[in-house]
């Protein structure tokens, strides 16, 4: 095939003045080559040092750009006229002076910088990048330890909890040691461990409405590392309403999930669920358990994502939701689509500002639910001074059975929260009853059920559950 | 060595007062008289494609725009002799991204705008081998 490519004026005098070339060639890359083979000082104006066709330089075929067609691939037809134009870009410097890296930055940094993805302008461009880790716990821990050593430049870490001895088992950037201290603390520790030539700044609070945008502001990207729905809900619609990406993930027992929520790019959290699940539906990690090792794998997706992001890269997790179940050992992924109905990131929003993502997610009526039953308590201190006195009392203990396996207060029956209706003959409704759980919430929970399904003895709620027991009388009995 | 009327010097440098504190960009039409002097014609002003956000510090022509710029000064007797843009509160230097991006031959105008008004404007050509940007001297002529 017989083509001719016109010359544009700029590049003319490295093909010794000609507006036209005619090459032999079957599709645009040919063409190219045979172009650039002729004259070789074109080269380097038209394909970068990765041999791509530099990214302002257009290719028309017959006045079509072949972007609109199968790019280089396209193919030519006898008498085919092809165009080289350039788009014109430049700018100021302002943000795009990346930082140089110094001798012990690039042997650190080297296998990374030998790998074409990555590379000095890649790793230049880390350094100059600015990440907000959202809490410090089992998601926080690895994806923060990861972007550390990586060498992104400047990384925020919000937290407001202490290290106890429960987070351990997972939350790998704490050590034994930490227990007891705050987390933002033990985390920045161990990150400048991990690598000193970047930035951690610490953010002693817990994210509010009120400090959000304030704090997500100052970064490029944000981690969402939450454990809890009003939190997620919040990460996300701050981070649309300033057009950041959200880096996404979460965990339950053994299933995990992950993707990056970006509005300018794809579906935000609010398109994937609109709405949170009613309270309680949903048990947290402390309620329902969590495998250790399960957030490392999540954190470390989150962390991966968060470099490509930062590299440019094209395959993220945009509109992609990934699915994990630790215990199958199975990767399942859904696509996602942009909700254009979506009331935060649709063609009309209508969510403008932050809200009370409490009262959103319906947390604050559950609070005031066990008051408003007029629901009967009683603490630990008393229950075993009742016992001591012989009282003739029936406890029930509504937890799981592998929970009663770890810890129990002699003399209970164990009828876990979902039998309680159904087992309700088994409760003696001649004797007073003491309901326990591990904190107190189930137990709450399990006596308004009996009380629905008619149960007619007295019902009194133990405070704090278990765990008061063994804080109060019983130091023997573990906590977990 | 580029040859410009105060005219254009005055419409360049005006065109980046009124974007800032975006960037702005345009064409220079003019022709190439003896290799490497041009003569600037006429400015040629183009509407800034970045997105917003990328506007204080990006300029970008597309394809379709230059074409017609090349059309129009085809229709006059000219010809595309460089390109001109504004840097917001930065230097009349071009930057690392500029060179990225840049194509051999054309004069580069910058013009360097700073809190509104222009305050200084060099005007740069790429070495052959794109290895860095040589000032060119602006000669003002009629």
């Amino acid at each position: 095939m017989s083509v001719t490519i016109n010359i544009p004026t700029a590049l003319r005098q490295f093909t010794g003045g000609s507006a036209r070339v005619e090459i032999e060639a079957a599709t645009v890359n040919e063409a190219l080559a045979g172009l650039t083979t002729r004259h070789a000082e074109l080269r380097r104006h038209l394909f970068n040092e990765k041999n791509q066709l530099r990214s302002f330089v257009n290719v028309y075929v017959n006045d079509e750009d072949i972007r609109y067609q199968v790019g280089s691939e396209t193919e030519l037809k006898d008498g085919d006229s092809l165009m080289i134009v350039p788009s014109i870009a430049g700018g100021s410097t302002a943000t795009e002076i990346l930082p140089s890296l110094s001798n012990d930055e690039i042997a650190r940094y080297s296998r990374h910088l030998i790998m074409p993805e990555v590379g000095l302008a890649g790793q230049r461009r880390l350094k100059a990048a600015s990440v907000l880790m959202i809490g410090t716990g089992g998601l926080g821990a690895p994806s923060g330890m990861y972007l550390a050593a990586a060498g992104v430049g400047r990384i925020g870490i919000v937290d407001f909890d202490v290290v106890e001895s429960s987070n351990l088992q997972r939350q790998i950037i704490h050590g034994t040691a930490d227990v007891g201290r705050p987390k933002i603390e033990s985390a920045r520790d161990r990150l400048r461990d991990i690598n000193p030539h970047i930035e951690i700044e610490t953010h002693d609070a817990r994210l509010t409405s009120e400090n959000a945008i304030r704090l997500f502001q100052n970064y490029d990207l944000i981690v969402d590392g939450t454990d809890n729905f009003p939190t997620r809900y919040l990460v996300n619609d701050a981070c649309v309403l300033l057009g950041k990406p959200n880096v996404y993930g979460s965990i339950f027992r053994f299933e995990g999930q992950a993707s990056v929520f970006w509005a300018e790019k794809g579906a935000c959290y609010r398109c994937l669920y609109p709405e949170p699940p009613p309270p309680g539906l949903v048990p947290s990690c402390a309620e329902g358990g969590v495998l250790g090792v399960l957030p490392g794998i999540v954190g470390a997706i989150q962390a991966n994502e968060t470099i490509k992001l930062i590299l440019g890269a094209e395959d993220t997790l945009i509109n992609r939701l990934l699915l994990f179940d630790a215990w199958q050992m199975k990767f399942r992924e859904l696509k996602l689509r942009k909700d254009p109905l979506c009331p935060m990131c649709g063609e009309n929003p209508t969510i403008q500002e932050l809200i009370d993502y409490e009262e959103f997610c319906g947390l604050r009526q559950v609070q005031e639910k066990p008051d408003a039953n007029s629901l009967e308590e009683i603490t630990a201190t008393q229950l075993k001074q009742r016992l001591d006195e012989g009282r003739d009392l029936q406890l029930i203990d509504v937890r799981e059975p592998s929970e009663y396996e770890i810890a129990r207060i002699p003399g209970t029956k164990l009828i876990p929260l979902g039998q309680v209706v159904t087992r309700l003959n088994e409760i003696d409704p001649s004797r007073e009853t003491v309901v326990h759980c591990k904190g107190g919430v189930r137990s709450a929970k399990a006596i308004e059920a009996l009380k629905k399904a008619g149960y007619p003895g007295r019902l009194l709620n133990l405070r704090g559950g278990i765990t008061a027991w063994s804080n109060d009388v019983d130091p023997n009995v573990p906590k977990y | 060595m580029l040859q410009l009327g105060p005219n254009h010097l005055e419409e360049i440098s005006s065109h980046g007062e009124r974007d800032y504190p975006y960037e702005c960009c345009g064409l220079l039409l003019g022709n190439f008289i003896d290799e490497p002097s041009r003569r600037v014609v006429e400015t040629y002003p183009i509407s800034n494609a970045r997105e917003e956000q990328a506007k204080r510090n990006r300029f970008l022509i597309r394809p379709e725009e230059l074409l017609s710029g090349e059309r129009y000064a085809e229709n006059r007797g000219l010809e595309v002799v460089g390109f001109y843009h504004s840097h917001p509160d930065h230097p009349a230097v071009p930057s690392q991204y500029d060179l990225e991006h840049a194509w051999p031959v054309f004069s580069y105008v910058v013009v360097s705008v700073s809190k509104g008004s222009a305050v200084d404007l060099r005007s740069w050509q790429m070495e052959p081998d794109r290895s860095r940007f040589i000032e060119e001297e602006i000669v003002k002529g009629n």
